[in-house]
């Protein structure tokens, strides 16, 4: 495999010179709606859609230029400024990894700034929901955009507090603002990983630059261990941000954000950066065959598996789509543990995912939008004729996620799957055995919200939305039905990311008529049939019915809550209830325990003070025979 | 001879320091303290002339005069107290305890 | 052998006394029982070849001082006598015990202790004699102890002054003063002595009995008369009836005598 990290080009000119400004335009934003505060009230939003849309301006126009530019330039780094004196230098790196992300997270993110315009038009805080979502775009790309660990574990952080304000963002409900804190709680979980894992980084290799680690690496081979030590780390902090099993319990509550909230970062871009964090930090730390890229694997199988079971079970059409989200990126990690062709289908899944996946979010907004903001879908029921442009959207979007031949997902989702197989027969399988329960759990969700009776509350009255909201709709079902066959055929996306994360031995070949392709395809076709049997032709009862132990199981989130109870939570109570008892009753009871006797001895010896004159002369005379006494005995009177 | 003054001189020490102990009336508790003095005084006498020198006599003396002035101002405090609170009783000056 | 006497018969005198000083109820037999103690304790000075000081134990104890103590029992209460019942739980016991055990521990030691022959003031004397001897010492080696204790007589007699001294704190109220207040008030004559239930003190008005019947007889006839004479009648008809009743009497009937 051909280290792919040795080749960067300095630059300064040019659009990728000033790629610096796709960060700057949001942050502007941001900053300017927070701190002209109601000022913008009126023309906030405006403001927020121009600066997502500059900075996806610039994206595309460095886009232009870096495909311009011959395959072994294609790595350019931009110096900005000594960040840590002899240790960081703040730089950018755009390359094809990270250009593709900017134009995912600019391009999604602007069509959603777009459609939330409509979405949030009878918010009264609709300029603070656009100056956070400023703040996201901004962090996000600088994420993504840094050419070292420290800029990105800033834009890391950046995101989640961007995350944490989105989720908390009706912070009145105390659902939200227990969910904001969940997410951010279990966050720094994989924070702390993210960030001993640099620590190790910079102890080991005394860089944090990924162009320089590779010198590094080859100049100065590390052991086996250290390297372990820092995937499984950084592993640790891609769980957190991806809600990968054991750190997924936040992204279900984070649900309680506006919809395009968890279109935008709890489905398109934010819950992407672990794959972003692994597939970066591939080469290095995660090479094929290792313990570490095995953990990825397994994380990336076991979350699959996880997130589907969940999303077969939720009523809560946000939370159906949040288990669905889990599930996706746990196919991306199981790509990205298999080296070069693992990472295109797991950033081809994770492009492709960004857009139906948003373009399913935000359906769901929309027929949320037109059903008083109801999200259970037993209230729903034959959605289709009310919301004709909604449905048509969404049902794209479905067919991709569930893989529906030569749609988006078809195409990374079985690259994904037979990468796998081609590596590790058993979580390949399992990730057929997942694609069949999505095609269970979307099928689902179709047939309960656009088919069959309606069970509206009585005082819905559905309605299609805006052209504000449908137009982005559009525009990202159109990207969920072409976006797959564009990238994966003739391996454009192989031999674009090739500069970025090396070359395999043998490039891809996508087969239409794979044994696993067609194993998942049959599996897909029989959980939609399924679906159809029990949701489609069925009546569904509007009151959710008492299910099997299974069902129960996956409607408890997999018990992921309680276990994080029972191991956690509950055990820091007693640590700190013990702590509290020992501080109370040993630490201060030593010292008020010696107060208490010094102060009730006193008590008592004070009472020896009788104000009767006659006492003392007693005691006086006393003493005086006592000391008489004494001399008597020991002097020779 | 100087064995018997001198316990003679004991025996009214203690006899006084006793009437300190019990008496109440604040007149006769100061009684008892000139007679403990007095009961030194004698045995200051005493020793002046078991030991030949006139040491003894004077400050026997001395022990006069200050006893003098002491039940002076002693009695001055009394008539004080007396007057604000009618009563002689050392026990009734009983405020600066506990 | 005359000392042996002199000495055991004192002794057992102011023993008892002292006991009694402390045992007697009264003050003022304790003052008595004190003076007797003190004349004992002079004669045994006297014996002891100390004539000054059985002097000065005369005039100033028995004389000076024992005349303050019992100039002082007179201004607190000669007959104030002392409650038997202690108050302090223990304390006659302890007392008791204390005194008894000073006592013995001081005889315990007097009698261990071996004295030499009494070596006398002869030697001492000398020619100067016993007075000039005395001052010898007094007024030379003990002279600043003797000027001190001067300075401490002074003090104590100005602290006794201090002390004894009672703050005027409104200037002394004159005759003139009290003449004016009486006749400012509402009463410039005297009120009525007590024990009659008159509601007027002049002399022409009959006394109340104390079933609040009027009191003829209170009212001397002749100054009835002059009043029914000048007609100066109280307004109260039952007054007004008793004088002229009163003075409708004849002289020879009933005059007391």
């Amino acid at each position: 495999m051909e280290s792919p990290v040795e080749i960067v080009q300095h630059t300064t000119g040019g659009m990728i010179g000033a790629s610096w400004l796709m960060i700057a335009f949001p942050l502007l934003g941001a900053a300017i709606l927070l701190v002209l505060g109601r000022m913008t009230n009126r023309w906030g939003h405006l403001l927020g859609v121009a600066m997502s849309l500059a900075s996806f301006v610039v994206a595309v126009l460095a886009f232009l230029e870096l495909i311009g530019l011959p395959a072994e330039q294609r790595r350019q780094a931009v110096h900005l400024y000594e960040f840590i004196p002899g240790m960081v230098d703040m730089g950018l790196l755009v390359d094809p990894l990270s250009i593709s992300f900017c134009l995912l997270i600019t391009g999604v993110g602007s069509l959603i700034h777009i459609y939330s315009i409509g979405y949030m038009s009878h918010d009264p805080d609709r300029r603070r929901f656009f100056s956070y979502l400023n703040l996201f775009v901004s962090a996000m790309l600088l994420l993504v955009l840094a050419d070292n660990y420290v800029g990105l574990f800033i834009g890391w952080e950046g995101v989640g507090l961007a995350s944490y304000l989105l989720i908390g963002f009706w912070y009145f409900k105390p659902s939200a603002a227990v969910a904001a804190k969940k997410a951010f709680v279990v966050n720094r979980v994989g924070d702390l990983g993210l960030l001993v894992g640099m620590f190790v980084i910079i102890t080991t290799f005394h860089t944090l630059t990924f162009s320089d680690l590779g010198k590094a690496i080859a100049a100065n081979p590390p052991s086996g261990g250290a390297v372990t030590a820092i995937g499984l780390l950084l592993l640790l902090g891609a769980c957190g941000k991806s809600a990968q099993l054991p750190l997924q319990s936040w992204l279900l509550d984070a649900m309680e954000g506006p919809t395009p909230v968890s279109a935008l970062i709890h489905a398109a871009t934010m819950v992407t950066a672990g794959v972003y964090l692994v597939v970066r930090s591939g080469a290095f730390f995660f090479p094929e065959g290792s313990p570490q890229a095995l953990a990825v694997a397994i994380v990336g199988a076991a979350t699959l598996l996880a997130g589907a079971i969940i999303g077969t079970a939720k009523d809560d059409i946000k939370k159906g789509l949040a288990g669905s989200t889990m599930s996706q990126i746990g196919y991306m990690m199981l790509g990205a543990a298999f080296g070069p062709v693992g990472y295109t289908f797991a950033i081809g899944h994770l492009i492709t995912h960004g857009f139906f996946k948003a373009d399913l979010f935000l359906g769901a907004g929309s027929v949320m939008h037109g059903m008083n903001d109801e999200v259970d879908m037993r209230k729903y029921g034959g959605l289709r004729k009310a919301m004709p442009i909604t449905f048509a959207t969404f049902f794209i979007g479905y067919l991709a996620i569930i893989g529906f031949p030569m749609l988006s997902g078809y195409f990374t989702k079985d690259g994904i799957i037979e990468t796998a197989i081609e590596h590790n027969q058993v979580l390949g399988w399992l990730a057929v055995l997942g694609a069949g329960v999505t095609g269970f759990y979307m099928s689902r969700m179709v047939f309960m919200t656009f088919f069959g009776q309606k069970r509206w509350a009585d005082d819905a009255h559905p309605h299609e939305s805006p052209l504000v909201m449908t137009v982005p709709l559009m525009v990202l079902s159109l990207g969920a039905l072409v976006l797959g066959a564009y990238l994966v055929l003739s391996n454009r996306l192989y031999e674009f990311l090739t500069p970025a994360v090396g070359a395999a031995e043998e490039a891809p070949h996508f087969a239409f008529t794979s044994v696993p392709g067609l194993a998942t395809l049959a599996l897909v076709a029989i959980g939609a049939a399924f679906a159809w049997y029990k949701y489609g032709r069925a009546e569904v009862p509007s009151v959710q019915p008492r299910g099997s132990f299974l069902t129960t199981f996956a409607r408890r989130d997999l018990y992921g809550d309680a276990l994080n109870e029972s191991l956690f939570m509950r055990p820091g109570q007693w640590l700190t209830r013990i702590a509290v008892y020992f501080d109370n009753r040993g630490v201060d009871g030593l010292v008020n325990g010696l107060a208490a006797g010094i102060g009730g001895s006193s008590g008592r010896l004070r009472r020896l003070q009788t104000g009767f004159a006659r006492t003392y002369a007693l005691s006086i005379l006393f003493g005086a025979a006592l000391l008489a006494g004494a001399l008597l005995l020991v002097g020779n009177i | 001879m100087t064995t018997h003054y001198l316990i003679l001189s004991g025996l009214l020490f203690a006899i006084g320091a006793m009437g300190v102990l019990i008496r109440r009336n604040a007149i006769v508790v100061f009684m008892c303290v000139e007679l403990m003095l007095n009961a030194c005084n004698l045995a200051f006498v005493t020793f002046a002339r078991q030991n030949g020198n006139l040491e003894g006599q004077i400050i026997a003396f001395f022990v006069m005069v200050v006893a003098a002035a002491e039940v002076v101002v002693g009695l001055a405090i009394i008539v004080t107290i007396f007057r604000t609170r009618r009563s002689a009783s050392v026990d009734d000056a009983n405020l600066l305890k506990y | 052998m005359g000392e042996t006497i002199t000495f055991w018969v004192l002794a057992v005198v102011s023993v008892g006394a002292a006991l009694g000083m402390v045992f007697n109820r009264r003050a003022v037999y304790s003052a008595l029982m004190l003076g007797t103690v003190m004349l004992c304790l002079a004669v045994l000075y006297a014996v002891q070849d100390a004539p000054f000081l059985a002097a000065v134990q005369i005039i100033v104890y028995t004389g000076a001082v024992m005349m303050l103590f019992l100039f002082v029992l007179m201004l607190v209460g000669v007959d104030s006598s002392d409650s038997l019942v202690e108050t302090l739980r223990g304390q006659r016991f302890w007392a008791a015990i204390a005194g008894l055990g000073f006592a013995v521990l001081i005889i315990l030691a007097v009698g261990n202790a071996v004295f030499a022959k009494e070596a006398g003031l002869a030697g001492a004397l000398g020619q100067a004699g016993y007075i000039r001897s005395l001052a010898l010492l007094l007024f030379t080696k003990y002279v600043f102890a003797f000027e001190v204790t001067s300075a401490l007589l002074i003090t104590a007699a100005l602290g006794a002054m201090v002390l004894a001294h009672r703050e005027r704190l409104a200037p002394k109220q004159t005759q003139k003063d009290l003449a004016r207040a009486r006749f400012q008030g509402e009463h410039p004559s005297p009120l009525p002595g007590p024990g009659t239930y008159a509601r007027s003190n002049a002399i022409d008005m009959p006394a109340l009995l104390p079933d609040g019947t009027v009191a003829e007889k209170s009212v001397n006839r002749y100054i009835a008369r002059y009043d029914v004479e000048q007609g100066h009648l109280p307004e109260d008809p039952k007054l007004a009836d008793a004088i002229k009743h009163r003075a409708a009497i004849e002289s020879s009937d009933e005059e007391p005598a």
